[in-house]
C-alpha cells in the first residue's frame, strides 16, 4: 500500500484536511470522507457524469480524479449551491420545470449547468444540449432539463 | 365524476410541482450507497471470465491474507447452509455463488468482505479461481441441436428447452391462411437490452446479534416481495426482516429481481455481525443483472386485397440465458407477449412461443414494460407496416381501416384479453392532423424525386399495464392486489403509506394527490412514504405501470373508507343524520344550507377528542385493492427522420406522440415519463444493445460501448393527449409510464423504413446503428 498524503481540499469554502491514499478517487474523498453524498458515483468510465463537481469553477468528473490532484485547491459540490436557506436559480429551475425525476442523475447534472452558465449567461437550446452532453440522464429525455437551464438563465440575467 | 379541486388542495388534473424535488436538488437525497453505518463493511464480487467453464478449485489465501479482509465467500460455503441456489421469480432457480462450474461470462464465483471498498476490491483480484473451458453455447437456434452442449446439469429435464407456450386457435388461424389472398410478415429480433438505471444495484446488510433483526437498505422496486423471499429461502422469521428501499435511482424493471450480491450481503452480515454495503459497478451491472427482451420473433399475416385482417400467426424463441430469471408474474410463460394483436380488429390469432437457456446472463425483466408487451407491440406495429409495403397502401389507411372501433370496447380480443376503453381513431386522427400527414408525404414524395431520403413512421400500439387480477398474477402464490394505508393526524394532516415503491415516477406528489382529491385535504398536508416493510402495508411493488392502477386504486379506496367515517362525526357535530350531508372536496355540509359544514380538518380532531358514542377514534384505514382487469393505455406515436446517405445516420426531424392514459392525475408528471420512455424507446430503436462475441463474451460492458443517448441525440418531442378513463378504475386511471417505450421503437423503425421502402427495404433489425443503414446503400448504390 502506497504512502499515505495529507491533502488540504477547500469544500463549498470550508477547509477539509485528511490523510489518504494516492489512490483515493475525488469522488470518494468527497462521499466517504468528508461525507457529502449529493455527489454520485452511475458509471465507473467517465461517461455520465454523476459524479460531476467543479474544481476551482471548471466542471469534473470526479470519479475520474484523484483526491491528491485536488490538493490545496477549491471544489464546490451540489451542497454548496443553496446560501442562506434560499435555492439557487439552477435548484429553483428543475423543480419548477420538473427536470428531474428519479434524481440521481440531478446534482451533477445541475454542476454542468452551472458551469455552462458561468462561463455562458446566455446560451441557445443547442448550446446548453451541448453544454450537458457529458452528463447521462435516464429518466427524463433532457427536454425538461433544458428547460431549467433556461429558467435559471433567465432568472440569474 | 371526479369533482373539481383547487389548485390549493391540488386533487386529480393538477401539475402540482413534486415534493420529493427539494431534496433531490440540494443533492439530500439518500440512496443506498449514501447509507453508512457505524462499523460497516464492504462486499466485492469475483465473477467469471468465462461463459461456460467448470470450477477446478478456488484458492483465497492469498486474498485472505491481505490486511483489512475480514472474509471470502464461496459457493462451497453457501452449500453448507443450504443458500448455494436461490429460487427466481418464474419457477426456475440460479446459483448465488457458483458451484460445479460457471454458465455465464460474469457470473457470481465468490465474495470478499474488507475493511474498506479498495481493500475489497483488491482482495478479489487475488482470489485464483481454476476454471476448465467448456463449449459455449451463445446461438439460441442452436440450443435444440443434438450436439448443443446441455447447459443445466442440475436439472433433470437434459435439455435447454425451458418451456413451450402458446395461445390461440391454430386450426381456425391455419383455415384463414390458406385461403387468404394476401399474406406479409417479417423476422424481427428484439435485441437483448439493459435497463441501466443510473444507479446501479446494491445494498447494505445490516443483522443485530442482539436483537436478531436483520435490516437491509435495497434498491428493490419490490421490498415486501423480497423480504418474504428472504424469509422463505434463509429461514429467517419474517418479522425480524426489514427490508428499507431508500431513495432509488432509477429502476425500469432492473432492480425487480433479487441478486447474488444481496444474498451474499446478508451471509456476511450474519457471519461477521456487522453491518456489509455491496455496491455494483456498471461493468457488473450491464453484465450480470436482468437484461430485456433476447425474442427472436416471426409474425404473418393474413389479410384482405383491400386491408382488412383477417388471421395473425406469430413464432417466437426466447433466449433466457443460463437462469429462467425472467422477473414477470402472469401465469404464461412468455407473460402479456399475446397482447400481440395490438389495437386490431382480427378474427382469429395463433401465438407460440419456446424459451431456452444458452451461456448468457439471466433475466428477461420488463424493462420499461409489462413482460414483453414492447415486444409484442413491436413486432405488430412492424407487422403492419411490412403488409401496408405489400399492399402498396398508406400504412396509417391501413391501420384505420382496421383499429377495434370505440364501440367495440370492453374488446374480447382473439388471445384472451378484454380489452377495457380506447378510442383508436381519436388519437391516430389527432396525431396526424398535429404532424401534418398529408403535407409530409408531399414533401416526402418530392424528396425522393430528389434523390433524398425522408422517412414517416407509425405506431399504434396498445398496452396492458396494471398487474393484476389475482386470477392471473402472483409471485411465489402472492397475488399481485396492492394497498394503501392512510391514517389523518388530529390536527387534519396525513400520512399515507403504500405496498409500492416510486424510482423517479413521483409517488409522494401523485398520490397525496389522490388522498387530495378523496379528503380534501391539501397535497401540501399529506406525506406519503414508501419502502419500508416495517411501516408500509403489503404489497407487491412498482414496475409494469401498475402503480396507479394498483396503489392508485387502493389509495382512492382507502381515502373513502375515511370519507365514511368522517360523514359520521361530521353528522354528530352537526347534529344531523348523515343522510342530510353533502360531500365537497374538504368539507361535508347540510344540505341545503351550505354554511353549516365541517371540515375534514375539524373532523379529524373531532375524531380523537369528540366523537358520536359508540364510534372507534382515529381516523384512518387500510384498502387491498385487487383490480378486476388489467388496464389498456394506447396511442399513436408518428415520427419523421432525414437519413444522410454519406454516413447512414438517421436524424430525428419530428415526433408527435399522442398518449391516451385514462384520467390523469398529474399532467407534468405525466408528459414528463411520456419524453423518458420516448428517449428510452430511442435507444432501443437505435442505440442499446447487448451483443455477446462467439465466446460468450459481452460486447456492451460500459458506457463507451453500451450507447445511451445525451441531450444532444435526443430530439424535442411533441406530446398531446387523448382522454378514455378506464370503466373499472376508481379514478377511472391507466398507468402511463412505459407507453412511451412500448409504443414508440416500431415508429422509429418504421420511419427508417419508410425511407428506404421505395429500394425494396423491408425491415432492418435494431439496433438501427449507421453502419447498418450504410451496408444498405452501398448495396443499393446510392451511399455517397
Amino acid at each position: 500500500m502506497a504512502k499515505r498524503k495529507l491533502v488540504h481540499i477547500k469544500v463549498n469554502g470550508r477547509d477539509h484536511e485528511a490523510e489518504i491514499e494516492p489512490r483515493v478517487l475525488l469522488v470518494h474523498f468527497i462521499r466517504d470522507v468528508i461525507e457529502l453524498t449529493g455527489t454520485h458515483v452511475g458509471c465507473d468510465t467517465t461517461n455520465c457524469g454523476a459524479c460531476t463537481v467543479l474544481l476551482d469553477g471548471r466542471p469534473v468528473k470526479s470519479c475520474t480524479v484523484f483526491a491528491v490532484q485536488a490538493h490545496g485547491r477549491e471544489i464546490r459540490t451540489i451542497e454548496g449551491l443553496a446560501a442562506n436557506g434560499r435555492l439557487h436559480p439552477l435548484q429553483e429551475g428543475f423543480k419548477e420545470e420538473h427536470g428531474l425525476q428519479c434524481g440521481f442523475c440531478t446534482p451533477g447534472m445541475i454542476m454542468s449547468a452551472c458551469a455552462l452558465l458561468e462561463k455562458n449567461p446566455h446560451p441557445s437550446e443547442e448550446e446548453i444540449r451541448w453544454g450537458i452532453s457529458g452528463n447521462i440522464c435516464r429518466c427524463t429525455g433532457y427536454q425538461n432539463i433544458v428547460k431549467a437551464v433556461q429558467y435559471a438563465a433567465n432568472k440569474m440575467a | 365524476m371526479l369533482q373539481k379541486t383547487s389548485p390549493e388542495i391540488g386533487g386529480m388534473g393538477h401539475s402540482v410541482k413534486r415534493k420529493e424535488d427539494l431534496r433531490f436538488v440540494q443533492g439530500k437525497g439518500t440512496y443506498v450507497d449514501d447509507v453508512h453505518l457505524p462499523g460497516m463493511v464492504y462486499g466485492h464480487m469475483v465473477r467469471s471470465p468465462y461463459a461456460h467453464a467448470r470450477i477446478l478449485g478456488i484458492r483465497s489465501e492469498e486474498a485472505r491474507k491481505l490486511p483489512g479482509v475480514l472474509a471470502v465467500i464461496t459457493g462451497q460455503d453457501l452449500e453448507k447452509a443450504g443458500l448455494s441456489w436461490m429460487p427466481t421469480l418464474f419457477h426456475d432457480k440460479q446459483m448465488v455463488l457458483a458451484t460445479g462450474k460457471v454458465l455465464f461470462m460474469s457470473q457470481e464465483v465468490a465474495f470478499v468482505v474488507a475493511e474498506d471498498r479498495y481493500t475489497a476490491a483488491d482482495a478479489a483480484e487475488l482470489v485464483e479461481v481454476d476454471y476448465e473451458d467448456l463449449p459455449v453455447l451463445v446461438d439460441p437456434h442452436r440450443a435444440l441441436d443434438a450436439d448443443a452442449p446441455v447447459l443445466r446439469e442440475d436439472r433433470e429435464e437434459k435439455t435447454n428447452h425451458i418451456f413451450h407456450w402458446e395461445v390461440g386457435d391454430q386450426k381456425a388461424t391455419e383455415r384463414v391462411f390458406q385461403s387468404a389472398p394476401v399474406k406479409a410478415g417479417l423476422d424481427a429480433f428484439f435485441q437483448r437490452c439493459h435497463p441501466a438505471p443510473l444507479e446501479t444495484c446494491g445494498c447494505v446488510a445490516d443483522y443485530n446479534s442482539a436483537t436478531g433483526k436483520l435490516t437491509v437498505w435495497e434498491t428493490s422496486q419490490a421490498p415486501h416481495a423480497h423480504r418474504t423471499l428472504f424469509a422463505l429461502v434463509a429461514g429467517l422469521p419474517e418479522n425480524n426482516i426489514r427490508i428499507i428501499a431508500p431513495d432509488i435511482g432509477g429502476g425500469f424493471g432492473n432492480k425487480v429481481p433479487i441478486y447474488p450480491g444481496y444474498v451474499c450481503a446478508v451471509v456476511a452480515s450474519l457471519q461477521l455481525e456487522r453491518p456489509v454495503k455491496w455496491i455494483e459497478t456498471r461493468s457488473e451491472n450491464l453484465q450480470s443483472t436482468g437484461f430485456a427482451r433476447d425474442y427472436h420473433m416471426t409474425a404473418e399475416i393474413a389479410a384482405e386485397r383491400d386491408g382488412k385482417v383477417k388471421a395473425l400467426r406469430v413464432k417466437t424463441l426466447a433466449d433466457h440465458g443460463a437462469f429462467n430469471a425472467a422477473a414477470q408474474p402472469s401465469k404464461f410463460p412468455a407473460g402479456l407477449f399475446s397482447i400481440c394483436t395490438g389495437s386490431y380488429d382480427f378474427s382469429t390469432a395463433f401465438c407460440e412461443v419456446d424459451g431456452v437457456y444458452t451461456n448468457k446472463a439471466p433475466g428477461g425483466i420488463a424493462y420499461r414494460c409489462s413482460f414483453r408487451v414492447t415486444e409484442a407491440a413491436y413486432l405488430i406495429e412492424r407487422a403492419m407496416d411490412v403488409l401496408a409495403q405489400e399492399l402498396k397502401m398508406d400504412p396509417a389507411e391501413l391501420r384505420l381501416k382496421n383499429f377495434i372501433r370505440s364501440d367495440q370496447f370492453p374488446y374480447q380480443c382473439p388471445l384472451g384479453w378484454n380489452y377495457d376503453s380506447g378510442d383508436y381513431h381519436a388519437a391516430m386522427n389527432l396525431a396526424l392532423g398535429k404532424i401534418g400527414y398529408a403535407e409530409l408525404r408531399k414533401e416526402q414524395a418530392e424528396k425522393r424525386a430528389k434523390g433524398e431520403l425522408m422517412g414517416i413512421g407509425i405506431s399504434s400500439f396498445t398496452e396492458i399495464v396494471g398487474a393484476g387480477p389475482a386470477h392471473t398474477f402472483d409471485i411465489v402464490g402472492i397475488k399481485m392486489f396492492d394497498s394503501c394505508e392512510i391514517r389523518i393526524h388530529p390536527t387534519g394532516k396525513a400520512i399515507a403509506r403504500m405496498g409500492t415503491k416510486s424510482q423517479g415516477q413521483g409517488h409522494e406528489t401523485t398520490f397525496a394527490q389522490i388522498v387530495a382529491q378523496e379528503l380534501g385535504i391539501p397535497v401540501a398536508d399529506v406525506t406519503v412514504e414508501e419502502g419500508d416493510t416495517d411501516t408500509a402495508p403489503y404489497g407487491l411493488g412498482t414496475y409494469a405501470s401498475r402503480s396507479t392502477p394498483t396503489a392508485g386504486a387502493a389509495t382512492s379506496m382507502a381515502s373513502r373508507k375515511i370519507r365514511d367515517k368522517a360523514k359520521k362525526i361530521a353528522a354528530h357535530l352537526l347534529e344531523v343524520s348523515e343522510e342530510d350531508l353533502e360531500w365537497e372536496p374538504g368539507r361535508f355540509f347540510v344540505k341545503g344550507a351550505p354554511s353549516k359544514a365541517k371540515t375534514i380538518q375539524d373532523i379529524a380532531f373531532a375524531a380523537y377528542t369528540n366523537l358520536p358514542p359508540g364510534l372507534e377514534a382515529g381516523l384512518e384505514a387500510v384498502h387491498y385493492y385487487d383490480p378486476p382487469n388489467l388496464t389498456f393505455p394506447f396511442g399513436t406515436y408518428i415520427c419523421v427522420v432525414d437519413i444522410d446517405k454519406g454516413t447512414g445516420e438517421v436524424k430525428v426531424r419530428r415526433f408527435v406522440a399522442v398518449d391516451d392514459c385514462g384520467n390523469i392525475i398529474n399532467p407534468m408528471i405525466v408528459e414528463g415519463q411520456i419524453h423518458g420512455g420516448l428517449t428510452e424507446g430511442l435507444a432501443i430503436a437505435f442505440m442499446q444493445e447487448i451483443a455477446y462475441d462467439e465466446s460468450g463474451n459481452v460486447q456492451g460492458a460500459t458506457f463507451m460501448d453500451y450507447l445511451v443517448p445525451t441531450a444532444v441525440e435526443t430530439p424535442t418531442w411533441e406530446t398531446d393527449k387523448t382522454c378514455t378513463p378506464s370503466p373499472h378504475h376508481p379514478l377511472g386511471a391507466k398507468g402511463v409510464g412505459e407507453s412511451p417505450n412500448v409504443g414508440s421503437p416500431a415508429a422509429f423503425v418504421n420511419a427508417v423504413v419508410d425511407a428506404l421502402s421505395h429500394l425494396g427495404v423491408r425491415h432492418i433489425d435494431m439496433p438501427v446503428a449507421p453502419w447498418k443503414i450504410w451496408r444498405i446503400l452501398k448495396e443499393k448504390g446510392i451511399a455517397e
